[in-house]
């Protein structure tokens, strides 16, 4: 039934005007413009300063390119032992109630905010070779850690796993958990509802984690250097060598840093776009 | 009997406690308001919701100890649920897949299902490009797939829009027929509960407050919700022979009764006057216009005074009246077209 209500307009005015908020408050934009500054100024000096002429040839110098590799082998390898344990954390964290609960969820973020070398140091006291479970493993396996490309992995991997942890958490805690009850009622069991619902249904969680978790393992440096030392093609990895370059060589420390910094640009990137943005 | 149930849930606010006996083929539909209890009794079935006390007993097998994924039993939600990233093959495969079967034969048996329904084109398609209807019959065959003993259905058609929900209500009574087990649905729609359902169990609070066949129910409603369900007014009082005593109004009835007895009328049996009407028929009381409403192609006029009620009137007599809330009016009803029963 429509009875027309009168439109009310405001007399002498044209019906279809831009909206007038009033001029912006100075003190919000002047401190955001000098914070976005302080963000992007330091990127755009690596830029201005890095010595583009010679860029190509640094960059295939050998030990370069085995400081990239290493890099790219560890986090890689950091990222698929998160993914094989966090993952699991994740879940427990997320779907299993059990005593102390929370506190667990607190231990496991404390690697995000604990200064990596003390993680480094943290991590020799256990696995060093006169560590608590260090010197065991030596005299079971004869395995020593620290000091080798595994203690890479280990410090790269105990720094980056929280952010996988948290962020795979987060999506299982947004996932609808009535899939599962309804393949719980289909005869799946907890195993097959976690590899063949939740899984699934938490993709994007878990890949956003894997490459933060990604991101973060590539750029360790403290605990790396701390547990795993600093030795050439073991474990000098890209933030290791752009330290190391900075005091003898600045501009090879400037083309390294250029390499991380386009790596994590293209990570920002594709992270957006495919599953921060997608519907 | 193929389902024997007793469930006993009991919640800080709340408790269930209801007896069911369904048999084979039987389909029970639990009709009840919001929050009266009938999702909980299904997931309690479905042992999705533990059993503070009681037993459910399918098929002469005890199996409120069993783990969900262990019972005989088919769900389908209200919302369906369908696995968003499985086709609807492959949705419909997943039971017999956790059953054992390989994945060509649970593909094989997902098919002859789909085609069951009439959704053998929509196979390959993801459930987010299905519609409701659609949605609807996958998931029923998703949950009919894993050959169930007990069919359960949380508020079927409630997610579908009324056209569509002619379409499938019909289409659902014809496979709840084919089926052999045991089934019971959820519903607040009366009509739903009517169509689908060989009989009513309707809960308030927790607890059972009739059942019988559909027609039996809304015949002879014995609460107010039920009665506002079938659309009638019905009074508890006292009988004596053909006159019941609501309150302090005297009413009379057709059928001869004697002790607590429910009087039920339809709306539209209730005639209005704005003054006294000559021959003083019997079952006339003076009521106050609460408020008047659509209903449907009529008007229903909300009435208080010794009894509440509703009375159904055109809304040319309306016009002719001049109705208005607040309004002093005569309402009358005849003895011929009141219902009393026992209590």
């Amino acid at each position: 039934m429509g009875s027309h209500t009168p439109q009310i307009r405001p007399a002498g005015r044209p019906a279809a005007g831009r909206e007038v908020r009033g001029r912006l408050p100075w003190m919000l934009v002047v401190p955001a413009l000098a914070g976005l500054a302080f963000l992007v100024l330091p990127l755009a000096g690596l830029l201005v300063r890095a010595p583009w002429p010679t860029l190509i040839e640094r960059l295939a110098e050998p030990h370069v390119l085995e400081a990239l590799r290493l890099s790219l082998v560890c986090a890689t390898i950091a990222t698929v032992a998160c993914l094989l344990l966090g993952v699991p954390l994740a879940w427990l964290l997320a779907r299993v109630e059990f005593p102390g609960r929370r506190v667990v969820r607190a231990l496991v973020t404390v690697p995000l905010v604990l200064p990596p070398v003390v993680g480094g140091v943290a991590l020799l006291l256990v696995l060093g070779r006169r560590g608590l479970v260090g010197q065991w493993l030596e005299a079971a396996f004869g395995v020593t850690l620290p000091f080798t490309s595994a203690g890479v992995i280990l410090a790269e991997a105990f720094v980056a796993m929280p952010f996988l942890v948290i962020s795979v958490e987060g999506a299982l805690r947004g996932a609808d958990q009535r899939f599962e009850e309804a393949a719980a009622t289909l005869g799946a069991s907890r195993w097959t509802v976690f590899r063949r619902v939740t899984l699934p249904m938490v993709m994007p969680g878990v890949v956003a984690g894997a490459v933060l978790c990604w991101a973060r393992a590539l750029g360790e440096f403290g605990a790396t250097i701390t547990f795993a030392g600093n030795f050439p093609g073991t474990t000098r990895t890209m933030p290791l060598a752009v330290y190391l370059a900075l005091e003898t060589e600045p501009e090879a420390a400037i083309v390294l840093s250029l390499v991380l910094l386009a790596v994590s640009v293209v990570i920002l990137a594709s992270l957006r776009d495919r599953w921060v943005n997608s519907p | 009997m193929t389902l024997r149930a007793h469930l006993v849930v009991v919640r800080p606010a709340f408790t269930l406690d209801l007896a069911m006996e369904v048999a084979p083929g039987e389909v029970v539909a639990l009709l009840g308001p919001n929050g009266a209890g009938k999702t909980t009794a299904l997931r309690a079935l479905a042992g999705l919701t533990p059993l503070t006390d009681g037993h459910i007993t399918l098929d002469g097998t005890t199996v409120h100890g069993l783990a969900t994924e262990q019972r005989p039993i088919g769900m389908v939600f209200q919302d369906y649920l369908l696995f968003p990233h499985l086709s609807a093959l492959d949705n419909v495969a997943f039971g017999p897949r956790c059953q054992g079967s390989s994945k060509t034969e649970a593909r094989r048996a997902a098919a002859t299902l789909l085609e069951r329904v009439g959704l053998a084109g929509q196979a390959a398609a993801k459930p987010r490009h299905l519609s409701g209807g659609q949605a609807q019959r996958v998931a029923l065959a998703r949950a009919l797939a894993v050959r169930p003993r007990l069919l359960l259905l949380d508020e079927p058609l409630a997610a579908l829009d009324a056209h569509t929900r002619l379409e499938v209500r019909s289409q659902l009574r014809r496979h709840l027929t084919a089926f052999d087990g045991a089934t019971v649905l959820v519903t607040h729609d009366p009509l739903d509960a009517m169509v689908l359902a060989d009989r009513l169990i309707v809960i308030e609070n927790g607890a059972i407050v009739q059942q019988g066949p559909p027609a039996a129910v809304a015949r002879r409603p014995r609460t107010d919700y039920v009665a506002h369900l079938v659309g009638l007014n019905l009074y508890r009082g006292q009988a004596d022979d053909r006159r019941v005593k609501v309150g302090e109004l005297l009413l009379s009835t057709s059928e001869p009764l004697r002790g607590p007895a429910f009087v039920a009328f339809p709306p539209a049996a209730l005639a209005l006057y704005r003054t006294r009407p000559d021959g003083s028929p019997r079952n006339l009381w003076q009521a106050r216009i609460e408020g008047i409403e659509r209903h449907g192609d009529n008007v229903r006029v909300h009435l208080d005074g010794p009894i509440t009620a509703f009375a159904d009137i055109t809304p040319a007599a309306l016009a002719e009246l001049d109705l208005m809330p607040g309004q002093e009016v005569w309402a009358s009803v005849k003895a011929t077209e009141t219902h009393a029963y026992p209590a």
